[in-house]
């Protein structure tokens, strides 16, 4: 049997915490099918991250090139399918990220493995994968199973995983060529920008009055944000509201926004999608208000409150004032 | 430039209870409210802002049965000029299969950029679009929220996680999977989704496109589906509405945070 297969993600000098999640669990599922887990590399010449990887697997592949040093579609898919056709592993693990987002599915259908993506869990079925993963954005779980087929590729929802490990191995470190035949990228790099600076810093704040898309429209962020004043918190929001322009991105808590580590989070219209989730999971304390009692937000919440939010704002205000 | 938007029709779920159905594998799906897929209104829009700008045509595609033409009729109000509904009769569908039925269909029709949602709001696998570009050996980006013209190419901005975007630059033609936030979609008026009727909407079979039955093997199968364990989560407050705040008050001082 072939691998267990982890494709490493860094970005500016650091390997992205993804891919220790899926070393974690691919070493699990290794020691259930007795077989050993490679960690691949594609990264800058010179980049100190074969090193630390090798202490998390059984064997690093490195593929080392001045174009490597940061992401890229072609070279990636281009590179991984050579590496894939070769080595035939059994299961290949992808960040489920922006990046993974980009090449999994191109290399799924180039090498002709099934894929399953937003992985939460993985299983093993008469030597088979199956995976656990969510539809309808958390509402509704699933287990999914595979076509038949010589190796499996799955994409790992980030935070999925535990670390436990504690990285004490001793992997073999090797070094492998670039294709001949290596298409050159269409796609060419150009920067990374900064998007969710701003006038107001939501990860210092001990206090985060957080408003979602139950808010409705942009007129009654006003009622929110007097909330915030009157309680001495700081305003903050989901996804949406920033989709939307009702505010600024550095109001923007979660995976594509900033992560909050405040000692009360409470969130007003807030479904809470893994992304949004996943930004506050530094949270002390998480109070949920949603019309929704099925609504996600009040699986990962300490408190929940199943009305309306504006219900609960005009009371609390009243209290506030009150104090 | 020619553009071809991939669209589908969803079940609206927030706030309903959902119910799975007899055969376990998927919920009931009768009583539940349809809308666009709130990634393609997005990709609607840039497809449509881009034919402002530049001139050309738009094309919209599904896959789907004769309600799921709603989301073409809607695309056509917003600016589309016509529309192509491809009919998969019972076949169960993935991802790949989706892609691979898109890819068949595309490959006949002339364009110079493909946009998509980065994924649909009910299956939530984000594989389609990328699959879609690798299928027809087009460049790609995922997760796209900028795009501009630049000299016979795009510069594109992808977002990244933590508040980062890449900014590169893509030979065209190509496939963008759009991000939500990258533009406003303009507002549909049922006068436009009724005038919109004119334009020419395209039904296909999969035997018109070539398939027979047994090419289309899907890749991945949904053995069960199951809500989530209600154990799990937090603890509820109930009460009217001023008891419900001086709870929360009280618990937020225990937290060391004093109103």
């Amino acid at each position: 049997m072939g691998d267990i297969f982890v494709i490493a993600e860094h970005r500016n000098g650091e390997i992205r915490d993804i891919t220790f999640e899926m070393l974690q669990k691919a070493g699990a599922l290794a020691k259930d099918l007795s077989c050993g887990v490679t960690a691949v590399l594609l990264a800058g010449p010179g980049e100190p991250f074969a090193d630390t990887l090798s202490k998390w697997a059984d064997r690093v592949v490195v593929f080392e090139d001045e174009r490597l040093k940061t992401y890229n579609s072609d070279l990636y898919t281009g590179i991984l399918t050579a590496l894939v056709q070769e080595q035939q592993p059994f299961l290949t693990l992808m960040g489920h990220t922006s990046w993974g987002l980009d090449y999994a599915p191109a290399l799924a259908v180039r090498t002709g493995c099934p894929l399953a993506t937003d992985v939460n869990d993985i299983l093993l079925e008469d030597g088979r994968p199956q995976v656990i993963r969510q539809m309808y954005s958390g509402k509704l779980f699933s287990r999914v199973s595979f076509d038949p087929s010589e190796g499996y590729m799955i994409t790992v929802r980030p935070g999925a995983f535990q670390v436990e490990m504690t990285g004490d191995q001793a992997g073999t470190v090797v070094s492998q060529n670039l294709p001949e035949d290596l298409q050159s990228p269409r796609r060419e790099f150009l920067e990374f920008e900064e998007t969710a600076a701003g006038d107001v810093d939501i990860t210092q704040a001990d206090l985060l009055v957080s408003v979602g898309r139950g808010v409705g429209e942009a007129d009654n962020i006003s009622a929110v944000q007097e909330l915030a004043d009157l309680m001495g918190g700081t305003l903050s929001c989901s996804r949406p509201v920033v989709d939307k322009n009702w505010l600024p991105k550095y109001h923007q808590v979660g995976t594509s926004g900033k992560s909050v580590k405040p000692k009360v989070y409470l969130a007003l219209g807030i479904s809470g999608a893994f992304q949004h989730v996943a930004g506050i999971t530094g949270a002390d304390c998480v109070i949920a208000v949603n019309k929704d009692k099925k609504a996600p937000i009040f699986r990962v919440a300490d408190y929940g409150i199943a009305d309306d939010l504006f219900t609960v704002v005009e009371a609390l205000k009243a209290k506030a004032k009150g104090a | 430039m020619n553009i071809i938007v991939c669209v589908k029709r969803v079940p609206l779920t927030q706030e309903v209870d959902l119910e799975i159905d007899d055969t376990g594998k998927k919920i009931k799906e009768d009583a539940l409210a349809y809308v666009i897929n709130d990634w393609d209104n997005y990709a609607i829009e840039a497809a449509v802002q881009f034919q402002e700008a530049l001139g050309g045509e738009v094309t919209a595609v599904t896959i789907g049965n004769e309600d799921d033409e709603e989301v073409l009729r809607r695309a056509l109000a917003m600016g589309a000029d016509r529309a192509v509904r491809i009919d998969p009769g019972d076949l169960a569908l993935d991802g790949y299969l989706n892609a691979r039925i898109l890819a068949k269909t595309i490959s006949e029709l002339d364009y110079d950029l493909i946009l998509t949602g980065v994924q649909s709001e009910d299956q939530n696998t984000g594989m389609v679009g990328i699959m879609l570009a690798e299928q027809l050996g087009l460049a790609h980006a995922a997760v796209t929220n900028g795009v501009e013209s630049d000299d016979g190419a795009a510069k594109v901005r992808v977002e990244l996680e933590g508040g980062i975007d890449e900014v590169s630059r893509i030979q065209l033609p190509a496939l963008l999977t759009i991000q939500t936030g990258i533009n406003e979609p303009r507002y549909v008026s049922i006068m436009g989704i009724r005038k919109a009727k004119k334009k020419e909407l395209k039904v296909m079979s999969l035997e018109d496109l070539g398939f027979a039955p047994e090419d289309l093997t899907p890749q991945t199968r949904i053995e069960e589906v199951f809500l989530p364990p209600e154990t799990e989560g937090a603890e509820m407050i109930e009460g009217d509405p001023g008891t419900t705040a001086e709870t929360i008050i009280r618990i937020m001082g225990e937290k060391g945070v004093t109103v």
